[in-house]
């Protein structure tokens, strides 16, 4: 079976900027796929590149099976949720979300009827006769929804859609965007730099840097094997070893990451390896404790659980000589040096 | 910091001008009073607006009510509605007509050579290359109005330079052809109503690309990818989104170029066919005829008729999107 979307090399530079390098990408039918990178790493551009908006200056893009490399975005059956909504102004509500149904020539009522079912779909039911100026952020974001999904795409491309919403508002809206992607089967191109939201909602994570794909792979599988440095920096906490530190502390020639939860305060145990160091700072977070550790002036992080009470006295505190233990499965070897 | 801040603007800081601490004294005294403030900026232009502006305009359609005396050649305050009843007459409605229909014509050529323009300044300058088409677009409005008047009756004349262009690419014909046209035609381009089209649109076009551009610039690029994405073709994106948001910025520069050329009396006089218009009828009327009422009663067309176009314009819900 072909794949729903695939890049097969696609570059797209601006002048001299390499804004998307050689991507090759294969996403599945039914996907909840996210492209994740700090900003400037190309995921945007890699939207733009399957919506049609931008044209790679080499390369192939085909969409289910089919050459769509060079197709304007009206001829393509992908829809996009932009990040900041892009509604228009001018039009109602309903006339918004019903606006690709009437570009389509689908008839007056039955449009209407389609696009009233999509408003309910998003829990925005009776909110059909307002301007898109009367909505708050949260409810435009659903009539971005709504818009894209009455057309029924077979992909739906989401350019940070909930950017611009606060924290609840956020983590409640990943819930409903997942249940939706699960109920009708499309598959969701999901655009991030939130890597928790990345990880929380995803089938699989494209981890963008510097306009290349630095890894592909199931959130659990990224976080626990990061391939390269900066996907293990990037993607959850990591304390990354390489050149004399590397050799030093973890006794290896290559560069390693380990997760800071996966070292324990104490002396290593037969077959653990193990550093000393000073405490410098304890940050507490609730329902853990992050430590940083000077190491012979290498940083290290450490996570701990807190058990509340009494269990937690006795801790180090900042200035307190401490030893680090860990396994040696709790480190994984990485490609490339990390940055100076 | 400093706590409150000191009703007399004082802050304590020596050494500095007693002119300078009177200016901070008057810059606090004001700061704390905005209302007054605000009111002391309003007042002049509200004075000009209100008195100059409306009252001169009041003045001129209540004297459009006033009586003139075709033998003494005298106005009196004597109210009537007589001016108006001889707007309608078929002379005076022709004159009507007449101008309105080139105020129509011209806004139609200004909106089709200038929105192109518009859309292009808008979506695809920047920096120095937009400086250069606002100068560009700007640039004819630095010459005299009346200079520019007369030089295109030589532009249009037999033997100028659109008549030169004609012969050297074979299409005097089409030219001639033109001409023979009813309404549009004459006996040649300076004397036909398609020149007199020409030289309105030269004049007026700035007013146009202006607003449209301005309006245009407003409207976020992601609006046309996303009308595009829903699955609209250019032109249906043209129709459904680029042009109701940009059409107040149209309707702002069909007011001047309409108004423009309902107030006019220069053009009209150098170049196209004899016939009066608004302009040279009142120019007529309040200059050698010495008739003010009769003159303000043909200004007051201009105002009904922008007014009307307005309402129409409101109805077709161009002002929505502001």
């Amino acid at each position: 079976m072909s794949h729903a979307v695939e890049l097969r090399d696609v570059s797209r530079h601006f002048g001299d900027v390499r804004a998307v390098d050689r991507v090759s990408l294969a996403i599945e039918d039914g996907e909840f796929f996210s492209m994740l990178g700090p900003s400037g790493s190309g995921k945007t551009t890699c939207l733009r590149l399957i919506g049609g908006f931008e044209l790679p200056t080499s390369g192939e893009i085909l969409l289910h099976g089919a050459a769509a490399t060079d197709l304007p975005p009206y001829e393509r059956d992908v829809n996009t949720v932009f990040q900041d909504y892009a509604l228009f102004p001018h039009l109602s509500v309903l006339d918004n979300v019903a606006y690709g149904l009437r570009m389509k020539g689908v008839g007056r009522a039955e449009r209407r009827q389609k696009a009233e079912a999509a408003l309910e779909q998003v829990a925005l039911g009776g909110f059909g006769g307002r301007h898109p100026g009367q909505l708050s952020g949260g409810q435009r974001q659903r009539v971005a929804l709504a818009r894209a999904l009455v057309n029924r795409p077979r992909v739906l491309l989401l350019d940070e859609p909930l950017g611009a919403l606060d924290l609840k508002l956020r983590e409640q809206m990943q819930v409903e965007l997942k249940g939706l992607q699960r109920k009708l089967g499309i598959t969701f191109i999901y655009v991030t730099h939130d890597q928790g939201e990345a990880l929380s909602m995803s089938d699989r994570v494209a981890v963008f840097n510097q306009g290349r794909v630095e890894q592909v792979d199931r959130p659990r599988d990224l976080y626990a094997r990061p391939r390269t440095t900066f996907v293990a920096g990037f993607v959850g906490t990591a304390n990354v070893l390489s050149g004399e530190a590397a050799k030093r502390i973890a006794r290896t020639e290559r560069a390693v990451s380990i997760r800071p939860e996966h070292i324990r305060l104490g002396a290593p145990g037969p077959g653990q390896l193990g550093v000393s160091g000073r405490v410098i700072d304890v940050q507490f977070h609730g329902p853990t404790s992050r430590y940083e550790i000077d190491a012979d002036g290498a940083r290290l992080a450490v996570m701990t659980a807190n058990q509340g009470g009494d269990a937690d006295a006795g801790r180090p505190a900042p200035g307190d000589a401490v030893e680090l233990a860990w396994s040696p499965e709790a480190m994984i070897e990485l490609e490339g040096t990390a940055p100076p | 910091m400093t706590g409150e801040p000191r009703a007399d603007g004082r802050d304590g800081r020596d050494g500095r001008g007693g002119l300078r601490r009177a200016g901070d004294a008057v810059s606090t005294f004001f700061y704390r009073r905005q209302r007054l403030y605000l009111w002391l900026l309003l007042v002049p232009p509200l004075l000009w607006f209100g008195v100059v502006f409306l009252g001169a305009l009041i003045a001129l359609v209540w004297q459009s009510t006033y009586t003139f005396n075709d033998f003494t050649m005298q106005v009196t305050p004597d109210l009537t509605v007589a001016n108006y009843k001889a707007l309608l007459a078929s002379v005076n409605l022709d004159i009507v007509i007449r101008t309105v229909a080139m105020a129509i014509a011209v806004t139609i050529a200004c909106v089709i050579l200038g929105f192109p323009l518009a859309y292009y300044m808008a979506r695809y300058t920047r920096g120095t290359a937009r400086g250069l088409f606002y100068l560009g677009v700007m640039l004819p409005m630095w010459a005299s109005y009346i200079v520019k008047a007369y030089a295109w009756t030589m532009i249009l004349s037999q033997g100028g330079i659109i008549y030169w262009v004609a012969d050297h690419t074979g299409l005097r014909p089409v030219l001639d052809w033109l001409l023979t046209l009813p309404y549009v035609g004459g006996s040649s381009l300076t004397t036909s109503n398609l020149g007199r089209l020409m030289v309105f649109t030269y004049a007026w076009l700035p007013f146009m690309i202006l607003p449209i551009q301005a309006a245009i610039e407003r409207v976020p690029p992601k609006l046309l990818e996303a009308s595009a994405d829903l699955g609209a073709r250019p032109l249906q994106t043209f129709r459904t989104v680029l042009l109701p948001l940009a059409f107040p910025g149209v309707v702002a520069g069909s007011i001047f170029t309409f108004s423009l050329t309902l107030g006019d009396y220069i053009i009209p006089q150098l170049v196209g066919p004899p016939g009066l218009y608004i302009g040279t009828m009142v120019n007529l009327q309040q200059g050698s005829v010495g008739n003010l009422p009769m003159a303000a009663a043909f200004t007051a067309v201009p105002i009904l008729i922008i007014a009307v176009y307005l309402a129409i314009a409101r109805r077709l819900g161009a002002f929505d999107a502001l």
